[in-house]
């Protein structure tokens, strides 16, 4: 800004500070705005644990509960189907689950606390969507001729195996999440919450 | 406004007269009347492609009137009802089923929607082919692609509020495109959402865009977008400015006045187009599952996604451009440079003024390079679109990754072939018959 003599300086100087404190003033202004887009209070408390009651799933089954709004798996995994998990981790992003996408109890081949019991969060880690469940084998499974048994997002096509790990050269990009969870029994699962108090 | 430009109006002694002098004399009626319609000179030579800018404006007036019917009966509310429906989705259903016309109003607001991006594809389309882009109009095309930008998110906002499995799933899948932004991704997609989840925050912000937010934005913009118009006057199919050659009152002589050539020809076209409209709204009015899809008649499940989830078809070239990216680049997730190719393939448009470097305008003059070029491109953006219905395949994302190459390899080029094309020389004044 010039400053000739034609201008009172000292009261431009003014103008100019007091225009920027309340300009200041008014970006301040937002902040309860945008926050209270914010998730509320009441959406933050509503994150209580969930039981199922897995006494009545059968091998080779799977059942959905609801935990948080979204759905998580619990799939009482055959024989056969642990077996094959060792098979394809030439094809699988993460194959021993380095990224922290499970406790750490959960770290382990089965991705479980129990082999025969996978627990997972069925949100597809690309976008969101629920993937379908694959259990059926080779061409028949309309996956793949070779497919192992798994689950298919029918958004984008991400291919999951029976431990929810994510295929190579799919848009997810990580396997998908296991939520904290316990045995109450051996028939009974708490979702949301595990022995190391999270 | 340049009100100082245009004399007051002068009573005549009658009470029409006197009423007309004492408004203008407190209001620009008289000045903004001749600006923008009785003095307006529009190019003479304006031909079928030109019906679409006033479409555009009638379809945006009729989805305000029916917009606002609809709010009478609708209700934001993701909770379950004493039948176990969502509230909105049953608030959607009582509007059909219960409502006097409720029927008509809701048919012609969701049929309206897709009406609009045809409209408005067919808009866009006419600047591409006419150069109306260009030098001195890139402002108008600037505030165009705002509006096309906010259209996408009115229409995406709007699509929710049924509360459907496709509503769900499709605010599900977009609403998460935040979350590949790296480091505050996450952040940004919960406070959009306003839960961890697509919830009834979700839904009631979502509304709250969609009725009062957007409309204020697009109704300012459309407004800048004419008054942009109007400032430099409009284009014409052969590309030459009427301004270039005026007679002894300054008018251009291949202009005519907007009111009343074009009020009445475009009066022409909004008949056409009503009688188009009201067969599909009358007849089928889910357009073959593409207006309305079918699963947007099942209620929101967040348990269950659909065995086949896809946008509306409006979105799906860009859906295409965002599923044709698989491959992660500079260690960041494949799904960051999807979101980033989508919003890539609506913001080039913008770009368009400084990336044609073409001595002529429109395609009249436009060397057999645009021509071919164009028509391949519109043949990527149809593909684009077809495939972003369908569920992906190791093919299909094949074509669709050629074709989002293409797509954008046509703009980035542009400088260069728009340059090298064999041009024929413009006329000195625009062609007529």
């Amino acid at each position: 800004m010039s400053c000739d003599e034609k201008v009172d300086c000292g009261r431009r100087r003014l103008l100019v500070a007091t225009a920027a404190a309340g300009g200041a003033a008014g970006v301040v202004a937002v902040v309860p705005f945008v926050a209270s887009m914010l998730p509320s209070e009441r959406a933050k408390s509503a994150g209580a644990p969930v039981e199922a009651d897995i006494s009545k799933l059968a091998p080779g089954e799977m059942m959905t509960v609801e935990w948080r709004g979204k759905p998580v798996w619990i799939i009482h995994r055959t024989k056969e189907m642990l077996d094959g998990l060792a098979k394809i981790g030439d094809k699988l992003v993460d194959p021993q689950s380095e990224k922290q996408m499970q406790p750490e109890y959960c770290k382990n081949e089965y991705r479980s606390i129990k082999p025969e019991i996978m627990v997972a969060v069925g949100i597809c880690t690309h976008l969101g969507c629920s993937p379908t469940e694959k259990f059926k084998t080779g061409a028949e499974s309309g996956v793949e001729t070779d497919w192992p048994g798994g689950f298919l997002c029918p958004c984008h096509g991400s291919t999951f195996d029976l431990a929810g790990r994510v295929y190579k050269n799919k848009p997810a990009p990580d396997n998908l999440e296991v939520p904290p969870y316990k045995y109450l029994s051996d028939a009974k699962i708490v979702i949301g919450e595990d022995t190391t108090g999270a | 406004m340049a009100a100082s430009n245009f004399e007051k109006f002068k009573s005549d002694g009658t009470l029409l007269g006197n009423v007309t002098e004492w408004v203008d004399a407190r209001f620009p009626l008289t000045s903004m009347w001749k600006q923008h319609l009785s003095e307006y000179y529009a190019p003479k030579n304006f031909n079928f492609w030109y019906f679409f800018g006033s479409l555009a404006l009638l379809v945006l007036v009729m989805q305000i009137v029916t917009g606002i019917f609809l709010t009478m009966h609708y209700k934001p509310d993701a909770s379950l009802n004493a039948s176990g429906v969502p509230v909105a989705f049953a608030s959607v259903e009582y509007i059909m089923r219960d409502v006097p016309w409720g029927w008509l109003i809701r048919y012609m607001h969701s049929t309206g929607a897709s009406a609009f991006f045809i409209v408005i594809y067919l808009h866009m389309f006419r600047g591409m082919i006419y150069g109306s882009y260009r030098s001195p109009r890139e402002l108008t095309w600037l505030f165009g692609v705002m509006i096309f930008l906010a259209l996408m998110a009115e229409a995406f906002a709007g699509y929710l509020l049924p509360w459907g499995q496709m509503s769900y799933w499709g605010a599900q899948v977009i609403l998460n495109l935040f979350s590949a932004i790296p480091f505050v991704g996450e952040y940004l997609a919960t406070w959009i959402r306003g839960d961890f989840v697509i919830g009834d925050a979700t839904l009631n912000r979502m509304f709250s865009f969609h009725v009062i937010a957007i409309p204020f934005v697009l109704a300012g913009l459309v407004v800048a977008h004419i008054l942009a118009l109007h400032e430099t006057g409009s284009n014409n199919p052969d590309g030459v400015e009427i301004k270039k050659k005026k007679d002894e009152h300054g008018i251009p002589l291949d202009g005519i006045p907007f009111h009343p050539y074009y009020t009445v020809k475009d009066i022409v076209g909004v008949v056409v187009f009503l009688m188009v409209f009201s067969v599909i709204v009358f007849f089928m009015p889910e357009g073959g599952g593409y207006f309305l899809e079918y699963n947007n008649f099942f209620p929101a499940d967040p348990m269950v996604t659909p065995p086949h989830i896809a946008p509306v078809w409006y979105f799906t070239p860009y859906y295409s451009l965002l599923r044709a990216v698989t491959y992660p680049l500079f260690g960041i997730d494949a799904k960051f440079w999807g979101v980033i190719a989508m919003g890539a393939g609506v913001v080039i448009f913008a770009f368009l003024p400084w990336l044609d470097r073409s001595p002529v305008k429109s395609i009249r003059y436009r060397g057999p390079l645009f021509k071919v070029l164009l028509a391949i491109w519109v043949i990527c953006f149809f593909v684009l679109g077809y495939l972003g219905v369908l569920a992906p395949t190791p093919g299909r994302t094949l074509v669709s990754q050629i074709c989002t190459f293409y797509y954008f390899a046509f703009f980035l080029t542009m400088p260069i072939w728009s340059k090298l094309d064999k041009c024929k020389p413009e006329p000195d004044r625009v062609t007529f018959k």
